[in-house]
């Protein structure tokens, strides 16, 4: 598996504290896999991110480097050395 | 007495509201920022529960064991199992209707859209109620929660589409009260009979009230008496808007129903309905209900003007009380703002209890009485939308 950098919306922190400040790494092949590894680091957040389908929640933007994850469905998009998974808030609202 | 408490959740956090120097006071005690459904204290263990709506993040079910000075996600979270599915009517374009939009019935995949209302059972079982009507109950304390599947493959909802596509109809229509507006039905009333907690009521928005002698094993509809005024068959079994139902804890076949076309109430524990609406005396349409600890012939209502007009009637705000089971009803309006006031009062947002009445509107003011509504006090006027008030 690659190894895959994770960087997390800041509003995620305010639920697992645990994560903040530290440089996120995990072991992964696709966007799904990254999710499960930082559960495995703070458990719960998953639930945060996906709904219990494993289906991104709709107001979560996941982007590999700077494109935004094209299967929001099943997480399924390969990810690899080097790049970065993003996970984020859209705005909605104001 | 100075233990008395009143919890109270609102669009922006958790709000514990008692008594200091002799005046109520607000205090914001957990969740700053979050959408919170409900708030109530499991009676059984003390716990506090939250119902969590993060906007982005989903719904969450938040716990306190030190009387709200902090709180965590509670480890079992409610999540549909595998397979769940749901019928639903979906408004759809449709550019060769006239309108431009049809209807059609799909059938979705189940995920927890709100958490909407949770009960406690005197025999140790949290029971929670959501948007799309699932019933989730906890036989362990909260360590693991379980849908309970004979209402949700109820035959009256289409049967059960884990096994396959069922019957392809449903009686059970939606509210577009969850979190992002989808349109599904839900559950937002949870009646445990304090004689027998295998006996049980839910009502849900749309379809009205359902009951269970065995403990959820079998439901049947609770319906009886009840007319409604959106469908051409005004007698029909299913498909009524109860908005909110509580019993007597006392007298538990005393039960109470605001509903979308009036004020039920039942002396019989819901095998027959009878509509006490005064339409001439303010008392018809609404959203909550409360109901006498210990007097079921007793209720409170905070009426609004009307389904078209979902405010205050003229801009004054009045409690309607009832001591004779909706035979009279009495405005309370002493302590309440008379003019330009349009304040809505939601379904989860009144509360009766240990010698307190307490209310919150979506404009956030917050009325406490403690003289059975005869007068009231302000607790505060601009907390945020407030959508539960419970004492305890």
């Amino acid at each position: 598996m690659a190894q895959i950098d994770v960087k997390l919306t800041r509003h995620l922190f305010a639920f697992f504290p645990q994560l903040e400040g530290k440089a996120l790494q995990v072991e992964a092949d696709t966007v799904a896999e990254v999710v499960q590894a930082l559960d495995a680091m703070a458990p719960g957040i998953a639930h945060y991110i996906c709904d219990e389908r494993g289906r991104l929640r709709p107001h979560v933007n996941a982007f590999i480097d700077n494109e935004m994850v094209r299967d929001r469905r099943a997480l399924g998009d390969g990810v690899q050395v080097g790049q970065t998974v993003h996970i984020l808030q859209s705005l909605s609202g104001g | 007495m100075a233990d008395k408490t009143l919890w109270v959740a609102t669009r922006k956090g958790t709000f514990r509201v008692a008594k200091v120097d002799g005046r109520w006071q607000p205090k914001l005690s957990g969740h700053p920022g979050v959408s919170v459904n409900f708030v109530a204290r499991d009676p059984n263990s003390g716990r506090l529960w939250a119902l969590l709506g993060h906007g982005h993040w989903g719904a969450k079910l938040s716990i306190s064991d030190d009387d709200s000075a902090t709180w965590r996600d509670n480890e079992a979270q409610i999540k549909f199992p595998e397979g769940a599915r749901y019928l639903t009517q979906d408004m759809f374009e449709d550019l060769d209707s006239e309108h431009g939009v049809g209807w059609k019935l799909l059938t979705k995949k189940a995920t927890v859209l709100k958490l909407w209302v949770i009960g406690f059972g005197g025999d140790g079982a949290i029971h929670v109620g959501t948007i799309p009507g699932g019933l989730f109950t906890s036989r362990d304390g909260g360590k693991s929660f379980e849908l309970n599947l004979p209402l949700w493959n109820h035959e009256s909802r289409g049967g059960d589409l884990f096994q396959g596509d069922g019957t392809g109809e449903t009686k059970w229509f939606g509210t577009p009260a969850s979190e992002g507006g989808e349109f599904a039905p839900g559950i937002h009333s949870i009646v445990v009979d304090p004689r027998d907690p295998k006996h049980l009521y839910v009502a849900v928005s749309t379809a009205g009230v359902i009951e269970s002698l065995d403990g959820g094993l079998t439901w049947r509809s609770r319906n009886k008496g009840m007319i409604l005024d959106h469908t051409p068959d005004g007698e029909a079994e299913w498909g009524h808007d109860t908005h909110f139902i509580e019993c007597c804890p006392a007298a538990p076949e005393h039960i109470w129903q605001q509903n979308h076309v009036g004020v039920y109430y039942s002396a019989d524990g819901a095998a027959t309905w009878r509509k006490v609406s005064r339409p001439e005396q303010g008392v018809h349409f609404g959203f909550p209900v409360a109901v006498d600890p210990k007097d079921g012939r007793r209720a409170w209502l905070v009426p609004g003007h009307s389904d078209q007009q979902r405010m205050t009637i003229d801009g004054g705000l009045f409690v309607a009380r009832t001591d004779d089971g909706g035979e009279s009803w009495q405005q309370q309006r002493v302590g309440l703002p008379q003019q330009s006031a349009y304040d809505v009062v939601y379904r989860h947002a009144l509360a009766a209890g240990e010698g307190v009445v307490a209310f919150g509107s979506t404009t956030g003011n917050l009325y406490v009485s403690e003289d059975g509504g005869a007068s009231w006090q302000t607790v505060g006027n601009n907390l945020p939308p407030i959508y539960a008030v419970r004492v305890g």
